[in-house]
């Protein structure tokens, strides 16, 4: 592989790790699989946007240094992954946890899929179904080592990784952490031991989604963002969360790097239409030979 | 008069075609519990297989099999039949929602080659000149229609009366049994990946069968018209019919197209044209809305399964309904 497809292919797999964290952590401690969860990602790109151009009249809307953008993208970021944090909870409030108390592990999963196609919908009524742009401006990649980067790429790259090690401290290092991945592990056991489940389910849903929305500004910032961003990038997001092993947050990061990497390096054999394609053949392989991926004890 | 009659025949046409995509569903979701994310996929590969065999040859894609019509719907249904088998065999001894993710993975997978594979499906161009199933009657197209519609009224009651006999008789009775305790059925010497491979696999041809009998209605296929919004419409209309119950299925579809044709047309005529697209979107938004609402608020649909155990245990036919939701599912399976 060329220097600069494995480059790209790290690129895109932290951003699908660092959405699938969200994925695999409902996923493990609610047990079903969330089919809106990559529309999470597009409404923490899209919230982003609207909130950058108001906050830019406030703060110096200057771009730093040799970036695209400048801090009100930062302020928007954040704000949008509480915002996005906010609406994955609502959503769980309205809708999940209402057939959850019922019973039954699907039809929440059928519920997900109605409530994607709304949300992805309602994007696309708002701001209508051409990309947006967080900025205009071209960015020239430059030599680095044996890469060709652009400033932004590489920004991408450090706040991913910072994100990554901060829910990696979060889960091993906090009382909150510990519990999260407790409740993961055996929910009913977690409840005897004394453990809030109604306090973690509110805290996964709101780290997930802001983990999501932030992926989706990161995609913004590196791509563009378009209605469907989330939704395209939901079967990598799934098949990063098994090939890591449900539950798994470090795992979900090293599945989205193996799908990242596996996409871009099949681009010049296959064509990048057939990305979708790659994903799925990934995924149907861990099936088929491990299904309780890298790093799941459960199948 | 003529138009609106015109109209008519073609719109049920189409609503009968999402009948059988719902009786299929049905099969798989409210028999069995399997959960049939890519349900477009699955039509998709029933309309382009059959578009594929009949279809004179061409430059635009693969053809020129000249195969006759009939045998065309058998292929497509059979493909689509094949499909789910490996699918069903590679994810349904596995946690049940895996299906759901391969199923959704072959779909956006299936639609990626309609897409891109140009030599083989005409790419976005799609399969133009598919031949008609009464070419003799094209050229009065009222009688076309209606002999069409015919057709397929045919179709639909016969899938019907084979999959009623089906789930009532012994098969059914062990997939249901299969759906409520997993284990208990195997105890009495049922294989429950069997049972559940052949409702896939048989819902799965019922989807084909579906997509090749609307491919040679139009005439015409495009990658378009196999977007994951199908598999939503689907759903949408099973969850509203009543799963687990054929005829919820039937009423479901017919209610469910015509909601959503009557709510396109409504917004065509009032929205200006350069707003259309965003209320073909606040359409979509709305029977999300619907789904979600129907799910939380009357689970079993309009009609929803009954539990009869037998025809000739009589004892809670009166009134019986299912003590659980329809739509839910045991948590053991």
């Amino acid at each position: 592989m060329s220097p600069q497809l494995l480059l790209d292919g790290v690129l895109l797999g932290s951003t699908i790790g660092l959405g699938a964290i969200g994925l695999t952590l409902t996923y493990a401690i609610l047990g079903f699989g969330n089919f809106a969860h990559g529309e999470l990602m597009s409404w923490g790109a899209y919230l982003a946007l609207p909130i950058a151009a108001l906050v830019s009249g406030i703060l110096v809307a200057e771009p730093l240094g040799a970036l695209s953008f400048g801090w009100p993208l930062v302020a928007a970021a954040l704000i949008a992954m509480a915002l996005t944090g906010a609406l994955a909870f609502a959503l769980d409030w309205i809708l999940f946890s209402r057939l959850r108390r019922r019973g039954g592990t699907m039809t929440p999963v059928i519920a997900s899929f109605g409530a994607s196609l709304a949300l992805r919908n309602l994007i696309q009524f708002v701001f209508g179904p051409q990309p947006a742009y967080y900025s205009r401006d071209l960015q020239i990649a430059m030599p680095f080592g044996p890469f060709r980067v652009t400033p932004d790429q590489i920004v991408v790259l450090a706040v991913t990784a910072a994100l990554v090690i901060g829910v990696h401290l979060l889960l091993s290092r906090t009382h909150l952490g510990r519990a999260m991945r407790a409740t993961a592990e055996n929910p009913q056991l977690a409840q005897i031991a004394g453990i809030d489940i109604a306090g973690v389910v509110r805290n996964v849903w709101l780290i997930g989604g802001a983990l999501a929305a932030a992926a989706g500004v990161l995609v913004g910032v590196t791509v563009q963002l378009s209605p469907g961003m989330g939704f395209d990038l939901l079967l990598p997001l799934f098949a990063a969360v098994i090939l890591g092993g449900i539950g798994s947050a470090p795992g979900a990061v090293i599945g989205g790097l193996v799908i990242g990497l596996a996409q871009a390096a099949s681009g010049p054999l296959v064509g990048s239409e057939y990305r979708s394609a790659v994903a799925f053949l990934v995924l149907l392989a861990v099936l088929i030979v491990k299904p309780t991926g890298l790093f799941g004890g459960r199948s | 008069m003529l138009d609106l009659a015109t109209y008519a025949v073609f719109f049920l046409v189409t609503a009968l075609g999402f009948t059988l995509i719902c009786l299929g569903l049905n099969l798989q979701w409210g028999f069995t519990g399997l959960f049939n994310a890519g349900v477009a996929g699955f039509v998709a590969i029933g309309a382009y297989v059959s578009a594929i065999l009949t279809t004179p040859e061409s430059a635009q894609h693969l053809g020129g099999f000249g195969v006759p019509i009939a045998i065309g719907w058998l292929g497509g249904a059979a493909a689509a039949a094949l499909t789910a088998a490996i699918v069903g065999v590679a994810t349904l001894r596995l946690r049940s929602d895996y299906l759901a993710i391969t199923t959704f993975g072959i779909a956006a997978s299936l639609l990626a080659v309609a897409q891109n594979a140009l030599r083989l499906t005409g790419g976005p161009f799609g399969i133009a000149f598919i031949p008609r199933t009464f070419a003799a009657l094209s050229d009065r197209p009222a009688l076309y229609d209606t002999v069409y519609l015919a057709l397929m009224v045919a179709l639909v009651g016969i899938v019907f009366v084979a999959l009623e006999r089906l789930v009532h008789g012994p098969w059914g009775r062990a997939l249901k049994a299969i759906r409520e305790d997993e284990m208990a059925a195997a105890a009495l010497g049922k294989d429950p990946r069997r049972f559940r491979l052949e409702a896939f696999v048989m819902g799965s041809a019922i989807m084909g069968l579906a997509g090749a009998a609307e491919a040679h209605f139009v005439g015409f296929i495009a990658p378009d018209e196999f977007l994951p919004i199908l598999t939503f419409q689907a759903w949408a209309m099973l969850i509203v019919g009543g799963s687990g119950n054929n005829r919820g299925a039937v009423l479901g579809s017919l209610v469910v197209w015509i909601a959503w044709s009557a709510s396109g047309t409504i917004m065509r005529g009032l929205l200006p044209a350069d707003l259309q697209v965003r209320g073909a979107a606040l359409q979509i938004v709305l029977i999300g809305v619907l789904l979600a609402a129907m799910l939380v608020l009357r689970p079993r649909g309009l009609i929803g399964e009954r539990t009869i155990v037998s025809r000739h245990i009589t004892a809670e036919r009166n009134g019986g309904v299912a003590a659980a939701p329809a739509a839910d599912e045991p948590a053991n399976s």
